[in-house]
């Protein structure tokens, strides 16, 4: 039998960054709430909630760019000299935000300093996901194999607002993990922009649905043809019952099923997104099958890969598993 | 003045990150391999000192490590923000071994990372050891992938070319396996646990100095010192060979490396120092000793050797930074060995602590094998040049379609943040240097070690314990607990 290595790259890749947005995402959203929670202790527990593991979400997005690079050397090729400002940025801003986690607890003079890097540098990371993610839709302009467009392409009144849509998404993740992860004041506080942000999440993800078909006319086509009608349809019952999932929950004070709805809503986006984009990789030019790589580098790297990303997925859940449970608040940090 | 060009500007800042980037695995490839040797011995003795050293460097490697981790996720990027062509044309080759390195490495390390720094009482000490022994394992597996990729670009093997120009590949075995990998990693490996026992060394030697009965700074000094006195001659040898393999198959940068400006055909002379003119291509001032490099390379006093001038300057390296950085790295190999041994004599006359000039020296040598690293790899890629995959791609045909503008911007973003960033990061190691192993550990000393998931009347039982511990002046509270049993059952609930 014959497998289309292309398509099954595709869906690594796809599943890759998937995982990442919605592992890093939480994490994310945690830097993003930092500046609305003034209390030391508090922000202490925050961090200290996600600190054994976001070294391993963040690894998600390496492999989302290496595997680019191996399976499809086009895209990558094509995609980062276009958006070279808003990754550029991202690189920086992750980099303030991931030495703040060890930085913090080594300083009482610039504590300040890093809670500051830790914050801005979430911030503008998502800020900067959002609008390469928006780039990509509007279409990045390819000819003779490299990127041919502006240098200023990128930045659109919607790519600022994908932008601003992910920045709150994460938010709304971040809140609702500590949600998960908390208990007492630090919680009710949670629960209060979990609700705020669930609703400007779930605006910006209408505002954003709206405007898509206009990037250009191939998704209105694709959205209301056969056999992705079904979908079209499916979707937003879906976001309907998953926001009804998430608001239950805050209101009845659940621990865990507003986290768990609002990571829903995130796939949804993602299987959105995907029906637009299908089958390009970097719309409106490139296909997966044009950009991927010959068949031996694909069949190459799987051979590993289907080996060793179940085996990723079981000792992360393991480690996740050995930091379950709530924070104790009193315990702090010392 | 000439404005700079994009191809000058994009190598310098590939050249900026990446030696940013190297300086920390150098010492975290060695430090983690260091942990995993100290709890071993700590599980298997029972002796505190080693339990203090290794709750001592894992808070420096986790500072360590931050810094990168970060700086290396800039790396993967930076191929195709800057060098897309390169990215291109080679990713078919180059882009599984990195995807490798992520799959198998990255993601090792950084899920066991959190057990090793956090989770000792949650996992017990079993399962602690093996997450300290599987971030180690991952360093290593790191280093083997990427070396793998950076030899590949200095010895390709196994590849075709296709239409579109990509190459692609035809036999995995030949491209990971290349002609200099072996060397490369080994060299490389060695290198690492070499910087990290001379700042080990360092910081012993520092300690030593203020009072030499610190068993702790004793015990570490003494490790250090039997690495020098061993891996320095391993690694003097590898390197010979690593060179040896180098003049087969990449004779030009020999040339540069040795100053040979000249074809000897009787028997080439070792150049030991001299100002290279790159002008009149003579090495001037030259202090040689006659047919020495022939000796050297191919082990005959008179056998000829080809000068550069039997290349076109077109496919020249830049011999004077070659030729700096290479003598660079040799001298410090040598003057490591030189401590190593006078370690190893002072230790015979059963004076090791003692030696007052021996720590001295130890303290000035401790960031030696930065300098080393850097020094030999700026030999290594520079001596690739003009070429990005040698003799095959240009680096000029290799860069992206990235106007210069934008990339002095970006350049001096790096610039600006990593002097920042890390030059803070270097304060805190250092910080956490100067204090001795074991003393009193003040508040900001303690990483963010509780996380979730502890009950309360554990954590009464925990801080208990926590506090009589720092008053005796340990560091953890694990050598009041026997691992077995009591403490993981109070974390099981
Ligand atoms: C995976 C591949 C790879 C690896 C592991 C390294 N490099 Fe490299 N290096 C390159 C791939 C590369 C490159 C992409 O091929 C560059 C960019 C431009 C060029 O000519 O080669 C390069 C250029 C380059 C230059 C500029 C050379 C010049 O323009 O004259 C320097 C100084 C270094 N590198 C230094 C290093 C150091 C200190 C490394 C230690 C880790 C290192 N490289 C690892
Ligand atoms: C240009 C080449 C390189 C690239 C693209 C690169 C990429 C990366 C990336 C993305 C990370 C972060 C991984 C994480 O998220 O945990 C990393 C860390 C690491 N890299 Fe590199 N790297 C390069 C060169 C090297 C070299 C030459 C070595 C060693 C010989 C090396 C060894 C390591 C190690 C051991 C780590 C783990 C973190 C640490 O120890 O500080 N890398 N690298
Ligand atoms: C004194 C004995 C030494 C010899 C003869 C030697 C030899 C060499 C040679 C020939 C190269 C260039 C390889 C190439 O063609 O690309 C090299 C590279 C290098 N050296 Fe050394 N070396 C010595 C000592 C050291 C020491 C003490 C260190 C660090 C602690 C070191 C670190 C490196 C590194 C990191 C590279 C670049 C990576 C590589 O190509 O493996 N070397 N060395």
């Amino acid at each position: 039998m014959e497998f289309d290595l292309a398509l099954i790259w595709a869906g690594i890749i796809a599943f890759a960054v998937l995982t990442y947005v919605i592992l890093d995402g939480f994490d994310l959203g945690i830097g993003i709430l930092f500046p609305f929670v003034s209390e030391h202790h508090e922000r202490d527990l925050m961090m200290n909630s996600v600190a054994p593991v976001w070294d391993g979400n963040e690894t998600w997005l390496v492999l989302g760019g290496g595997g680019l690079f191996a399976v499809f050397p086009l895209a990558y090729a094509v995609i980062l000299p276009a958006l070279y400002m808003p990754i550029t940025l991202m690189l920086l801003a992750l980099v303030f935000r991931g030495v703040a986690f060890e930085y913090r607890w080594r300083t009482h003079r610039w504590k300040g300093v890093w809670d500051v890097a830790f914050a801005g540098g979430s911030m503008m990371s998502a800020m900067m996901q959002g609008i390469t993610l928006g780039a990509l839709v509007q279409g990045i302009q390819v000819s003779d194999r490299a990127y041919s467009g502006g240098w200023w392409d990128w930045l659109t009144p919607f790519s600022i607002v994908v932008g601003i849509a992910v920045v709150i998404g994460y938010a709304l993740l971040g809140s609702t993990w500590l949600i998960m992860k908390t208990d007492g004041y630090i919680q009710n506080r949670m629960r209060r922009y979990a609700w705020l942000t669930a609703i400007a999440t779930l605006g910006l993800m209408g505002l954003v649905s709206i405007l898509t078909p206009f990037q250009d006319a191939v998704y209105f086509e694709r959205w209301f043809a056969w056999p992705s009608l079904m979908f079209s349809l499916l979707i937003p019952l879906l976001v309907v019952f998953c926001a009804r999932g998430l608001f239950t929950g805050l209101t009845d004070h659940r621990d865990t099923s507003p986290f768990v709805y609002s990571l829903s809503l995130f796939v949804l986006c993602f299987i959105g997104i995907g029906i637009s984009f299908f089958p390009y990789l970097v719309p409106p030019n490139v296909t997966i099958w044009d950009a991927a790589a010959p068949e031996k580098s694909l069949s190459f790297a799987l051979v590993g890969t289907v080996v060793l990303i179940p085996l990723i997925l079981m000792y992360t859940a393991y480690a996740y598993w050995v930091f379950r449970g709530k924070i104790n608040p009193e315990e702090g940090y010392h | 003045m000439e404005p700079l060009s994009a191809e000058i500007l994009a190598r310098a800042q590939f050249a900026f990150t990446v030696s940013f980037h190297i300086i920390f695995p150098a010492f975290s490839i060695g430090l983690a391999s260091f942990l995993a040797v100290l709890n071993a011995l700590w599980l298997k003795t029972r002796n505190d000192t080693y339990l203090t050293l290794f709750e001592y460097w894992k808070k420096i490697f986790a500072v360590a490590f931050a810094m990168g981790v970060v700086s290396g996720i800039v790396m993967s990027y930076q191929f195709g923000t800057n060098w897309s062509v390169f990215a291109d044309k080679t990713g078919p080759i180059l882009g599984p071994l990195m995807a490798y390195e992520v799959l198998s490495a990255f993601f090792l390390e950084a899920g066991f990372l959190g057990i090793m720094l956090f989770g000792r009482k949650r996992v017990g000490p079993g399962l602690h050891m093996f997450a300290t022994a599987m971030v180690a394992f991952g360093t290593l597996m790191s280093a083997t992938w990427i070396l793998s990729v950076n030899s590949w670009m200095q010895t390709p093997a196994g590849y075709s070319m296709n239409e579109v120009g990509q190459f692609v590949p035809e036999d995995w075995w030949q491209i990971v396996f290349n002609p200099s990998f072996p060397y490369r990693l080994v060299h490389m490996v060695l290198a690492a646990y070499l910087t990290t026992a001379f700042v080990v060394a360092g910081v012993a030697g520092f300690h030593l100095l203020r009072d030499n009965d610190h068993q702790a700074s004793r015990r570490m000094f003494s490790m250090a010192m039997w690495m020098a006195v061993i891996v320095t001659p391993l690694q003097i040898v590898a390197g010979d060979f690593h060179g040896l393999n180098t003049l087969e198959h990449q004779p030009v940068k020999i040339m540069a490396m040795e100053g040979h400006y000249d074809s000897h055909p009787e028997g080439a002379p070792l150049i030991l120092f001299g100002i290279p003119n790159a002008e009149e291509k003579r090495i001037d001032y030259a202090v040689q000793i006659p047919k020495l490099s022939s000796l050297i390379l191919k082990h005959d006093l008179n056998a000829p050797l080809e000068g550069l001038d039997t290349v076109p300057d077109d496919q020249e390296p830049p011999v004077a930074i070659v030729f700096w950085s290479f003598r660079l790295m040799i001298g410090i190999g040598f003057a490591m060995l030189g401590v190593g041994l006078w370690a190893l004599w002072r230790r015979w006359k059963k004076a090791l602590y003692d030696d007052r000039w021996l720590h001295r020296t130890t303290v000035l040598m401790g960031p030696a094998g930065f300098v080393a690293v850097l020094a030999g790899w700026i030999t290594t890629e520079v001596g690739r040049q003009p070429y990005t995959v040698y003799g095959l791609l240009r680096t000029s045909d290799s860069l992206a379609p990235i106007a210069a503008p934008a990339v002095a911007t970006s350049l001096l973003a790096f610039v600006i943040v990593y002097f920042f960033v890390f030059g803070a990061g270097t304060f805190y190691l250092l910080r956490m240097m100067s204090k001795a192993p074991g003393a009193e550990s003040t508040k900001l000393n303690e990483g963010p070690l509780r996380t979730a998931g502890i009950t309360p009347a554990t954590q009464v039982k925990s801080d208990a314990l926590d506090k009589q511990s720092r008053t005796t002046g340990a560091d953890s509270t694990d050598k009041h607990s026997h691992p077995t049993g009591a403490q993981e059952q109070h974390d099981g609930i």
